[in-house]
């Protein structure tokens, strides 16, 4: 097997646990994803911010060991503050994410399948028309590079990795106690 | 193994699953988990199929390559892996109209597929424009602390939950 067929495979693996954890915990269902945007149902913040604390450790443990490396995106307010914002209403409209529409699609949603994969496919193929116009005129308005939060603050990875946990567990238990 | 035929697990289990996950496709892929990429590659492909070569000389896709790479294949399984999830829990679904659309906008699915359309269109739009998703910024960069990606993920939710109270408590 060549190294690029066997990378393929991996990928197609980790594809499917990822795709089995997220139908098992709910968030390929738009009444999920609909209930966390009107702060009824809390179940995408705990997923997600559960993964960001174990996945946060762990990669950064691996990291000083020197076991692995990554490089955070570059960025910059155009880019990451308005293309988020318009993300944000596409959330809502749909209901699932470029990552979980996969997972709704398996689990057999049909709106996700005959409306949101058509439309997230003209979207990016609009946005990929429209680059070189917004690359040349908003996507560098702020323009902050590959900036990291330790960097921002002057500080080494764990002051800013315990804080962080610390953070996520108030705000677990604060959920959990207001019964969310 | 009955754990595998109950239809929720708790989502802190499946978010320390998905944390551990993280870790194994850096160690053994040397890949972050994301997926809006892959929409804008197979863009690309389908773009192909119509203008041919050309295609790949725009400045998007030099930089975006239309082509299967381990994140496109990490999408594919997704759906294989949720269709699993769901056939051992007895959760398929094959259904037009989810509820909460239903008890807002009603039954009628033509609405709700423009509906989706119209927010497929936004999603892809502003995926692509902000660089990832909730799973490349909002789940793989805020765990590298990447200022690009808590950003990302600050304007996913705010967006999204402005835009929620307008559609389902105004409009509705």
């Amino acid at each position: 097997m060549t190294a690029k067929s066997r990378q393929r495979l991996q990928g197609l693996l980790f594809g499917v646990a990822f795709g089995f954890l997220l139908q098992k915990g709910g968030v390929t269902r738009f009444d999920v994803i609909v209930g966390q945007l009107l702060l009824e149902d809390f179940t995408v913040v705990k997923i997600m911010l559960t993964a960001v604390a174990v996945g946060t450790v762990g990669i950064h443990w691996l990291k000083h060991r020197g076991w692995t490396s990554f490089s955070p995106k570059r960025g910059s307010w155009g880019r990451n503050a308005i293309g988020g914002m318009l993300f944000g209403v596409g959330f809502a409209l749909l209901g699932y994410c470029p990552g979980t529409i996969a997972g709704a699609i398996g689990s057999g949603w049909l709106d996700a399948l005959a409306g949101g994969l058509p439309g997230i496919l003209l979207g990016s193929a609009l946005l990929a028309a429209a680059y070189p116009w917004l690359q040349a005129r908003v996507f560098s308005r702020g323009d902050f590079g590959d900036l990291t939060l330790p960097r921002l603050f002057k500080t080494n990875d764990w002051l800013v990795i315990a804080p962080l946990l610390a953070i996520i567990a108030l705000l677990f238990f604060l959920l959990e106690r207001a019964g969310l | 193994m009955n754990w595998l035929s109950e239809v929720r697990w708790s989502p802190y289990v499946v978010g320390a699953a998905i944390g551990v996950l993280s870790w194994f496709t850096l160690l053994v892929s040397r890949q972050p988990l994301g997926c809006s990429t892959s929409f804008a590659r197979t863009a690309g492909m389908i773009e192909r199929l119509f203008r041919g070569r050309k295609v790949d000389e725009k400045p998007y896709y030099r930089e975006v390559r239309p082509e299967v790479d381990w994140q496109w294949l990490l999408v594919i399984g997704m759906v294989i892996g949720a269709f699993l999830a769901a056939r051992l829990s007895g959760d398929l679904a094959a259904v037009w109209v989810p509820a909460r659309w239903a008890a807002a906008f009603g039954t009628a699915p033509l609405p709700r597929l423009l509906a989706a359309l119209a927010g497929g269109i936004l999603l892809g739009f502003g995926s692509r424009w902000a660089d990832g998703c909730t799973s490349g910024h909002g789940i793989s960069g805020t765990m590298q602390l990447a200022v690009s990606s808590w950003i990302s993920a600050c304007c996913f939710f705010s967006g999204g939950i402005l835009a929620a109270w307008f559609l389902y408590r105004v409009v509705a």
